[in-house]
């Protein structure tokens, strides 16, 4: 059931990331909502939902867009990973340690993107920071509250569902 | 139960992901000589791999045929150890049959040049107190030998018979200690008598003090003893040095290495019809 719903959270992610397609910041998006999933299932479930997430979800998304497939899938596998060892080594439940562990996991998945790129010498970067630091900060702050609300809105519904009832 | 182990080994899993990932990517991009990266890096790898097998297969190689199929190779050894001793001996005999060979020609030469009649003997012992230098020979009076007979090599002047037996005979060598014999220098026919000192040298003495005698002058029996015929080398000169009574003292290095005498001729030549083979030369 949970790997289900991990599916269907990348798949959901991924038709949004399309769409989304056209929101860019100097030739990065400003926002990658599959990665967020990727570090939400790790921080959920630990190190090797990560890794799995990270690497479907990643080879997925290298598939739709881009022209190295397996790049974007490496650096989402790492960044599962680690994600997921702190998050079983760490209380990470906040919205403030959320959102630092989103920007440091859009960093680093930011280094091993862009410097696999580089490294092989099929495409360069200028400038890569500002763009990046958008990223994370956007992914941050869309994460922390999506992670909000995918936390509040089972409860919220079950206690709507609850005052119903009463009222009859 | 492995999906239980590698949830245990999340490790492993990132370790085979990035290898994937790797590997995807290798296949898409082409190193700067325009082949695939990946299989630029499979043959590569691959390669080191048959190194590395390669290493192993000679190592193994190795040690078969450098510790294991050595047990073969000693027990060849051992029979090639074997050969070679009997082949060492072999040669030993050879070579002493050559050096044999040769000592009997040289004493054929020798009959056959002093025109004298002569008996081959083979020297069978040794003295039996170092004080006497005396050899056995294996011929007596059986062989027509007599005491006072001469005693000649190809080298020189060995001795005189001093004991015939029947079928043996005791040789006095010319450097005992009583052993004497007339002799000349070769060179300026000044004449003297030739005596042994015991020591393995001899001694020529009433040689006057004013004749001319230098050291490596050659010393040959004169034939005035009766004994020894006239005209064999008995040694050289080593050492002249003023003597007593207006005589030179004179030593003499024997001719004949004594300590290898193993055939001898018997001079049975009576000592009035002795030739001088040399000394007429």
């Amino acid at each position: 059931m949970r790997i289900i719903g991990a599916g269907a959270a990348i798949l959901v992610a991924l038709v949004l990331q399309t769409t989304l397609a056209g929101l860019v910041i100097r030739g990065t998006a400003a926002l990658d909502l599959v990665l967020i999933v990727v570090v939400y299932i790790a921080l959920k479930a630990g190190p090797v939902p990560g890794v799995v997430a990270g690497t479907v979800a990643g080879l997925i998304q290298d598939a739709l867009s881009n022209p190295i497939l397996g790049i974007g899938g490496l650096a989402k596998t790492i960044v599962g990973f680690l994600a997921g060892v702190l998050g079983t080594q760490f209380i990470l439940t906040g919205p403030l340690p959320r959102l630092v562990m989103l920007v440091m996991a859009t960093v680093l998945h930011a280094a091993i993107f862009m410097g696999l790129y580089v490294l092989l010498d099929l495409r360069q970067f200028p400038n890569p920071v500002p763009s990046v630091i958008g990223q994370a900060l956007g992914n941050g702050f869309v994460g922390v509250v999506t992670f909000q609300l995918i936390e509040w809105l089972p409860g919220f519904v079950d206690r709507r569902r609850a005052g119903r009832s009463l009222r009859r | 139960m492995a999906l239980a182990d590698i949830r245990q080994r999340p490790g492993v899993l990132l370790g085979a992901a990035i290898l994937l990932h790797v590997v995807l990517i290798s296949a898409q991009v082409n190193t700067v000589s325009g082949l695939p990266v990946l299989q630029v890096v499979t043959f590569g790898s691959f390669a080191e791999v048959q190194r590395g097998t390669m290493a192993i297969v000679d190592g193994v190689r190795n040690v078969w045929s450098g510790y294991i199929s050595l047990r073969q190779v000693h027990v060849e050894n051992d029979a090639l150890k074997l050969e070679l001793q009997t082949l060492h001996v072999r040669l030993q005999q050879e070579h002493a049959e050559a050096q044999r060979t040769d000592n009997l020609r040289q004493l054929l030469e020798l009959r056959e040049r002093s025109h004298l009649e002569t008996t081959a003997a083979d020297v069978i012992a040794a003295a039996a107190s170092p004080e006497f230098r005396t050899v056995t020979i294996d011929k007596g009076t059986n062989d027509g030998l007599a005491a006072d007979m001469a005693v000649i090599s190809p080298a020189g002047v060995v001795g005189r018979v001093v004991l015939p037996a029947g079928r043996a005979s005791k040789v006095q060598l010319l450097i005992d200690r009583n052993a004497a014999a007339g002799a000349l220098i070769e060179r300026t026919r000044v004449q003297g008598v030739v005596e042994g000192f015991g020591d393995g040298s001899l001694r020529m003495e009433y040689v006057p003090g004013s004749s001319d005698v230098k050291p490596g002058d050659l010393v040959v029996t004169s034939g005035i003893d009766g004994i020894y015929p006239k005209g064999f080398v008995i040694g050289t000169i080593e050492q002249v040095s003023p003597g007593s009574g207006g005589y030179h003292q004179i030593t003499v290095r024997p001719a004949v290495n004594f300590t290898r005498l193993e055939e001898v001729l018997v001079v049975r030549t009576p000592a009035a019809a002795h030739a001088s083979p040399e000394g007429d030369q």
